[in-house]
């Protein structure tokens, strides 16, 4: 066999469970994101896959390369630190601009989503509740007026 | 059955596991509904394809895979966040 | 010493990287340390909010907490997930949580820690009234986010910069 065979068996196993819970995250993350009803939740299916699903493929990476050069191979966190900063933003700003398209009447509302809080009522409002708003809960007025007229038509 | 066997199928799966997830990913891709589904999805599909590399060099005992899954790291977030800003604010540099 | 490495934080990471994404050598060396002042001087003519750090004693339990509250909430994305989003117990939805922290950069982090958790999404935040819309993918627990907030991570983390 080629490179494997030079891994001690112990060090190929917890390896190889490394490799496979992570890619099983992975793919668990992806499968969400075909599942979930909504776009607010299908924001949260991504994280899968990219916190730990990202952090076990790489600690096995490590080990693996460290074992086989015999040297300590720790070029790898790189891709984890720079993942751990990158992707929360990146999510950070598909979730604001998918919030803003929202809220903007002239798009079309996807779903409903909590209002802006205005300066000057906030402070003697309490916190809110917001429990009407999202979950998959369409806005009936745009979108079904735009759905139901190729239906009524033929 | 050695323990290397056990890591070789273990590559195996996992490699195939991030085509599969590639798969899914480029489905929400193709159906949307909205523009951010897509944009989401494009996020996605790149740490997959980026985890897809790392897995391949592990596979070929090969160090040089690594840095073609950092560039698609870099390009993945550079991506995502110009097309975000650009269904913020509908122009990338204003 | 201010002026020549305006930001030693960043400059130590930017040479790290450098050599190890290398090998270690002292052209790599020389090199690395060029390009990280190069650094340090454009990132000062941004005039970025700068970081003052309290308590250096307090970044790794909040690290260690930030971890631990990851896998757990890994498991259980992961759990609704695999039961599937039809299950009657799941249910997700949107949450406002009033902040008491006002540094930047303790703002940033913390947006950080919630969109990289898994369950929980950082949506908004209103600078006048310290307002965060967070959008939490299973509130099934009936949790209260305000405290749950407030004593996990925001307490810590303005030991750590106010």
């Amino acid at each position: 066999m080629n490179h494997l065979s030079d891994l001690p068996p112990v060090a190929a196993i917890v390896i190889a469970v490394f490799v496979v819970l992570g890619s099983s995250l992975a793919l668990l993350g992806s499968v969400g994101l075909l599942r979930l009803k909504s776009f607010y939740q299908r924001l949260h299916a991504p994280t899968l896959s990219y916190s730990y699903g990202t952090l076990l493929i790489i600690i096995g990476s490590m080990a693996m390369f460290s074992l086989l050069e015999e040297r300590p191979v720790i070029h790898e966190l790189i891709i984890g630190i720079f993942m751990l900063i990158t992707t929360p933003i990146s999510l950070l700003m598909l979730g604001r601009a998918a919030l803003r398209r929202d809220r903007d009447a002239k798009l079309g509302h996807d779903e409903i989503v909590p209002p802006r809080v205005t300066p000057s009522e906030a402070p003697a409002q309490p916190l809110r509740d917001l429990s009407n708003y999202g979950e998959g809960r369409l806005d009936k007025g745009l979108l079904s007026s735009t759905k139901d007229q190729p239906e009524s038509e033929p | 059955m050695s323990a290397q066997l056990i890591l070789e199928y273990a590559l195996s799966y996992a490699q195939i596991a991030m085509v599969l997830a590639i798969g899914l990913t480029s489905w929400r891709v193709l159906r949307g509904p909205r523009a951010q589904d897509r944009v989401l999805a494009i996020d996605t599909m790149y740490i997959n394809a980026m985890l897809l590399f790392l897995l391949i060099g592990m596979g070929n005992g090969n160090v040089f895979f690594f840095e073609g899954a950092l560039v698609i790291a870099v390009l993945g977030f550079v991506t995502t966040v110009c097309a975000a800003k650009f269904l913020m604010r509908g122009e990338v540099i204003e | 010493m201010t002026r020549l490495v305006p930001h030693p934080l960043l400059s130590l990471a930017l040479v790290l990287m450098w050599l190890i994404l290398t090998r270690f050598s002292m052209g790599h060396l020389i090199l690395g340390t060029l390009i990280a002042l190069l650094a340090g001087w454009t990132v000062e003519r941004l005039h970025p909010p700068r970081p003052r750090i309290r308590r250096w004693t307090a970044i790794p339990m909040l690290m260690g907490i930030v971890a631990w509250d990851i896998l757990k909430s890994n498991i259980s994305v992961a759990r609704v997930l695999l039961l599937g989003p039809n299950h009657p117990s799941f249910h997700s939805g949107f949450v406002e949580v009033e902040l008491t922290l006002r540094d930047p950069n303790g703002l940033a982090l913390l947006a950080i820690i919630m969109t990289a958790t898994p369950g929980t999404a950082w949506l908004e935040y209103d600078q006048p009234t310290g307002r965060v819309l967070l959008h939490v993918f299973d509130l099934r627990s009936e949790d209260d986010w305000q405290s749950l907030i407030r004593d996990r991570y925001e307490r810590l983390l303005l030991e750590i910069f106010e």
